[in-house]
């Protein structure tokens, strides 16, 4: 008992005293978690949005596909990855494989099906009960899809916090492709990892406070989207 | 603005899964006054109100206005039967349609303080209306269709589900845009109110027109046994 209350009060301290490692860890994580986040938005939030109001030819099977690549294990994408960043894979020539790049480019394949997903619920709803409405008062498409945002734009934001919860406790994935390299491309998952390993709990205890910390802060901030839809703040 | 009156509507006909829902249906609506369509539940008033708007997909026949197709919209305005309230604010509500349309800032304002009082909800001007009771939001949907002041307005069942008073303040707005000069189309269930404000009523069933008469004449002396019977409350099969 006494090591974990010592390895508790050790990691709190590393945090007051913003210890270098830890700041460094936690700001990579950051870093390479919204990359991730504003490039997966840039392709998830337009196409679920098409997806809930075009109708189209293999709607249905691109809507399929798409909640069946939620569903992929990340160690598995991890594994995709890597062999085609791989030396010796169709990527290989752009040496990108333990870098922060590759764990971006993991992250990106993990939580667009998410966000898109999300967003084409939320879309869904949102365009049936509009549909109406907008077809009435003879609305173009872009007049359409503009009404839509706005109007969804708190789902948008939950769509993408979603996201953003997944990628930065995500560990398979980016441990394969990033390598877990110091100074490099360690970040809060791996590093927990190793540092759990190796015994040093305090380190770990600290990064672990981090990460429960960022994903506390999205769910309260989930929460608090929630309530200004019901009263009506911005 | 050009006048899109005559509407008519040709040998109208709306199929949904190879059954015909509506049809076929010919009609001619011109400029003035106010017509209550009536039928039992699932005779397809709704659909021929959308199929007389344009937004429903004839399957067959043909839907012309007095002016080219493109101007008839802007000129139209539509309330359905479970209204369409937007995630925004009762202010932003009624201004949406004026947006759309280009209408200035001061006028939007203009427009907005008037509408909201004739209704009721100044003072609840910039809550979300999605905090609306049913007769509010439905009154909310009625004063945003007649903002702009349409030629042509719809309403597909306006005050089921209001009580007296609510029911009372939504005819008062029809009574005074069709005095306006807004010719109405509306869909009712309610006997009382199709007398207190038809000018002429149209009987519909199993998709079709079965009778069409001016008021008191329609209700009092109704040509068709169904019609008849429809009014006195039987049950039709
Ligand atoms: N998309 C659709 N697919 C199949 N059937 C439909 C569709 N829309 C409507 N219908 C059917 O068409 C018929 C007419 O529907 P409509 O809504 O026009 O009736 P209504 O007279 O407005 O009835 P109510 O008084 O209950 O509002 C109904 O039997 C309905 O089930
Ligand atoms: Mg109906």
């Amino acid at each position: 008992m006494n090591d974990i209350w010592a390895g508790i009060a050790a990691a709190i301290r590393l945090i007051l005293t913003a210890d270098a490692d830890l700041v460094e860890i936690s700001l990579r994580s950051l870093q390479v978690t919204l990359s991730a986040l504003a490039i997966a938005c840039l392709i998830a939030l337009p196409l679920g949005t098409f997806l809930a109001i075009q109708r189209f030819r293999f709607r249905r099977g691109v809507i399929a596909v798409l909640n069946a690549l939620m569903g992929l294990p990340p160690v598995v994408v991890g594994l995709v990855v890597y062999i085609l960043l791989s030396r010796a894979g169709p990527f290989g020539v752009l040496n990108l494989l333990f870098t922060p790049t590759a764990m971006v480019i993991a992250q990106v394949i993990i939580i667009t099906p998410l966000i898109a997903s999300i967003t084409h619920q939320a879309m869904r709803d949102l365009w049936a009960e509009y549909h109406d409405l907008l077809i009435s008062l003879n609305t173009g498409k872009l007049q359409r899809v503009a009404t839509l945002i706005r109007d969804g734009r708190r789902s948008l934001m939950t769509a993408a916090l979603a996201g953003f919860g997944r990628a930065i406790g995500e560990v398979g994935a980016i441990m394969i492709v990033g390598g877990n390299i110091e100074h490099h491309t360690r970040v809060l998952t791996t590093a927990i990892a190793l540092e759990t390993g190796r015994g040093d709990f305090a380190l770990a205890l600290g990064l672990g406070f981090v990460l429960i910390g960022l994903a506390l802060g999205v769910n309260l901030l989930t929460h608090w989207l929630g309530r200004t839809e019901v009263e009506g703040r911005w | 603005m050009v006048s899109l009156f005559p509407l008519t509507l040709t040998e109208g006909l709306v199929r949904r899964r190879g059954q015909v829902i509506m049809g076929p249906v010919s009609l001619t609506v011109e400029g003035r006054g106010l017509t209550v369509l009536m039928g039992p539940n699932g005779a397809g008033k709704s659909t021929l109100l959308k199929a007389l708007h344009g937004i429903e997909r004839l399957s067959a026949g043909r839907l012309r206005h007095g002016c080219p197709s493109d101007q008839s919209h802007a000129a139209q305005a539509f309330v359905f039967q479970t209204p369409v309230v937007l995630r925004r604010s009762v202010a932003a509500n009624l201004a949406y349609p004026l947006k759309l349309h280009g209408v200035g800032r001061a006028e939007r304002a203009r427009l907005i303080e008037d509408w909201s009082a004739r209704i009721r909800l100044s003072d609840r001007l910039d809550q979300p209306a999605a905090r609306l009771s049913g007769g509010e939001r439905q009154k909310l949907a009625t004063a945003r269709a007649l903002i702009r002041s349409p030629q042509l307005l719809f309403l597909d069942e306006p005050t089921a589900n209001l009580d007296g008073r609510s029911t009372r303040e939504i005819e008062d707005l029809l009574r005074a845009a069709r005095d306006g000069g807004t010719r109405i189309v509306m869909a009712t269930h309610d006997f009382a109110q199709a007398r207190r404000l038809a000018d002429d009523a149209w009987f519909m069933m199993n998709g079709r027109i079965v009778e069409t008469g001016p008021s008191p004449q329609f209700f009092d002396t109704p040509a068709r046994s169904e019609t008849r019977a429809f009014l006195r409350g039987d049950i039709l099969e």
